[in-house]
């Protein structure tokens, strides 16, 4: 089981986390909700929950739950621009269908 | 996929309900957007990379231009290109008159409370030109952003009054954007270097633009920034260092300031260039291509500018003086100085800030972005993107807040619809020689009458130093904060004794019982006006009795037999009674006009007996009004 990141994603999350001053790394998670299932959580990571796993990828601790985990395992996180606007990536091998956003998933 | 952004914890939103905020610095010549992303505040740049847009908006018959376009063009076209919108709005034709003399453009005469300025595209309104600046912004927020925006914070100067402020508003509302607040530009500033979250004390914001100089005074108490003083010159700014530069420039290439315009332009730029270049190095090569053909060639330093745009400091250095005295706290009080404004980059202007106020001021931020920083962090916050323990409640105090003055009347100090948090004060002074204490009775509601409006909360300033009337100074501050607690303090300034308490306004006040308090100032704003009609005649009617009483002590004997005499006693007595019991003004007043008429033959009588000197000293023309006659 794993979760990565591109070179991109590490270092955003990693100055993310250094001008927010405080937090141990970054949450990828899941949650029931949205037009197509799940829905993506991207959240800083202030202290650890029970049951959350932690994964060390190029230096960035990235924590998920195990429950969401099921849905996550072998995600990679990017970090891209589309037009003017910027912002992280799940590429997830689970989803097997989308929304036309892209913001909620069935797997 | 879309592109997410890192949520604060526990607070990443369902898909489609993004919680997107930004905030603008709606400037006089440039402005910007701002938003909070993953945790980070950052001003955000154009599809060519620029972060600030020229706050110039040129009508031409095809359409509208907004920014650098409408910048370049605007020599060429001055007429259709309005660059100074934010120095017309919310003000009135009379005002703008004044200001208009300046200004290049057509206003159009009319009835209209609002200055209009003629263009090709039509007559516009400064609030017009001002929108169209926000639609500009709002519009790169939403590209950049991926979605509909929630709100905005816009920021405007310290000094805007409430006209100025709500077209302002009325501006963001043309542009289609909801605005959460506006905030003032330095507190922006402050909130941005996150002074909101230091501990309560006093800062100073020094705004030096290119064109206007600003210096604020912000007092933070309880999480509220307070405005103490205000000052500035809005002709003042880099473009006039730029000048001196050039002048100097010129001169030791030996051309006259009477140079052509391409000179001059070329001078200038020059000047800023070196400028610029000299808050990294030491020292800089300058050049001018002659007009007579060939290149003057020579070196500007540090020191040499520090010399030439001296005597423009210390005008700044002066205002921030009388700011600081008007704000009645010494350099010794102020904790922070926050430099904002392009031209606070100047080594110079640095060196001799840091001079003034004895310490190192706050840099770090790219002052020319530091206001919509500030906006963006208190716009991420009002949409809800902060944990509870951040949250800024966005909220106005929905009666007024005062405290009882002399005679039992109402000073509102807060007034109602004020969007808290907020902190205002007055002064007020003492009554009495000596007065060694004062109560203050802080109060709620909208009614003129203290009688009539919630009291809040009662507390005495004890130890005012022994002065005569008048002479005390004692501030007394209300501040509300975002949870609508209210804290009230009052200072006695001169021996620095206080006192304070703090209370909950809205505590036990449902929205009904607001409402209800509100329709009652509304209701009663008739029935008080019957309540002063009421005691007017009464105190109308005491007077007729006694001077009737006097005069009938006086000659009754002589003038009336015992029957008048008992007519004239029942007449007086009907009187008494309905001016003791009633509680219709119109009665009390019907009962007067009676008692004159029954009293008619007895003061016609007193007339004609010619004992006038027996009335002298009273006021007995009530009595005679309707025979037209009068007593000496």
């Amino acid at each position: 089981m794993a979760i990565t990141l591109t070179e991109a994603a590490a270092n955003r999350v990693e100055s993310f986390l250094s001008s927010r001053g405080k937090g141990i790394g970054v949450r990828l998670g899941v949650k029931t909700s949205g037009c197509s299932g799940l829905a993506y959580v991207l959240e800083f990571v202030d202290e650890l929950d029970d049951g959350d796993e932690v994964f060390e990828d190029r230096g960035v601790k990235v924590i998920v739950d195990s429950k969401s985990l099921v849905y996550l395992d072998g995600t990679e996180l990017d970090y891209g621009k589309e037009g003017l606007n910027e912002g992280f990536k799940f590429n997830n091998p689970n989803v097997k269908d989308e929304c036309g956003c892209g913001e909620s998933f069935k797997v | 996929m879309a592109l997410l952004q890192i949520a604060e914890p526990g607070l990443a939103a369902a898909p489609h309900e993004h919680r997107l905020a930004a905030g603008i610095d709606l400037g006089t010549t440039n402005s910007l957007v701002a938003t909070v992303r993953s945790g980070v505040a950052e001003t955000l740049p154009d599809a060519d990379g620029r972060h600030t847009l020229p706050s110039v908006v040129r009508y031409t018959a095809g359409g509208v231009e907004v920014g650098e376009s409408a910048r370049l063009a605007a020599s060429g076209d001055p007429l259709n290109t309005i660059a100074s919108a934010k120095r017309l709005i919310g003000r009135g034709v009379a005002d703008v008159k004044s200001i208009g003399e300046e200004l290049p453009y057509e206003f159009v005469s009319g009835d209209s409370a609002v200055p209009r300025i003629r263009t090709l595209a039509g007559d516009v309104t400064p609030v017009e030109v001002s929108a169209e600046i926000l639609k500009v912004l709002g519009g790169r927020a939403q590209q950049t952003l991926g979605g509909e925006l929630a709100g905005v914070v816009i920021t405007v100067p310290a000094y805007f009054d409430d006209a100025q402020r709500q077209a302002t508003k009325d501006a963001a509302r043309l542009a289609g954007l909801h605005v959460y607040r506006l905030l003032n530009e330095p507190t922006a500033a402050a909130v941005a270097y996150g002074l909101d979250r230091g501990a309560d004390g006093v800062h100073a914001i020094y705004d030096l633009g290119g064109g206007t100089f600003d210096v604020s005074i912000l007092r933070l108490h309880n999480g509220v920034f307070e405005v103490m003083a205000t000052g500035g010159d809005t002709a003042l700014g880099g473009d006039d260092f730029d000048a001196a530069v050039a002048g100097w420039l010129l001169q030791q290439a030996s051309l006259g300031i009477d140079a052509d315009r391409g000179t001059l332009r070329h001078a200038l730029d020059m000047a800023r260039a070196a400028k610029e270049a000299l808050t990294d190095a030491t020292a800089v090569d300058v050049q001018l291509t002659l007009p007579q053909g060939g290149t003057w060639h020579g070196e500007l330093t540090r020191e040499r500018l520090a010399e030439l745009i001296d005597p423009l400091v210390r005008k700044t250095i002066t205002t921030c003086r009388r700011v600081i005295r008007d704000a009645g706290v010494s350099t010794d009080d102020i904790e922070d100085v926050v430099m904002v404004g392009g031209s606070t980059r100047g080594l110079r202007v640095r060196e001799r800030v840091a001079e003034l106020f004895g310490r190192e001021p706050l840099v770090d931020i790219d002052p020319d972005r530091v206001v919509a920083i500030g906006a963006a962090l208190q716009a991420d916050v009002l949409a809800g993107n902060k944990p509870d323990d951040d949250m800024l409640l966005l909220d106005v105090n929905p009666l007024s807040l005062g405290i009882e003055t002399m005679g039992g009347l109402t000073e509102k100090i807060i007034p109602r619809n004020t969007t808290i948090p907020v902190a205002r004060a007055q002064e007020f002074t003492t009554f009495k020689d000596g007065q060694s204490a004062m109560a203050v009775h802080v109060v709620q509601g909208e009614r003129e009458l203290v009688a009539d409006c919630r009291s809040l909360a009662r507390f005495e300033l004890h130890g005012i130093p022994p002065m005569v009337a008048g002479a005390a100074r004692i501030r007394v501050t209300f501040a509300v904060d975002a949870d609508g607690l209210l804290h009230v303090e009052a200072r006695e300034q001169t021996s620095g004794v206080s006192a304070s308490v703090e209370v909950k306004p809205s505590y036990g006040l449902t929205d009904d019982e607001i409402t209800g308090m509100l329709q009652a100032s509304i209701d009663h704003a008739g029935k008080d006006m019957d309540v002063r009609r009421l005691v007017e005649e009464k105190v109308e009617a005491q007077r007729v009795i006694e001077a009737l009483s006097a005069a009938l002590a006086n000659d009754a004997d002589e003038l009336l037999d015992a029957a008048e005499r008992a007519r004239v006693d029942a007449a007086l007595q009907r009187l008494v009674a309905v001016a003791e019991s009633s509680q219709s003004a119109a009665d009390v007043e019907a009962a007067i006009k009676q008692l004159e008429r029954d009293c008619e033959f007895y003061v016609e009588r007193r007339m004609n007996s010619g004992i006038r000197k027996a009335m002298a000293g009273h006021r007995v023309d009530e009595f005679s009004e309707e025979n037209g006659s009068s007593a000496d």
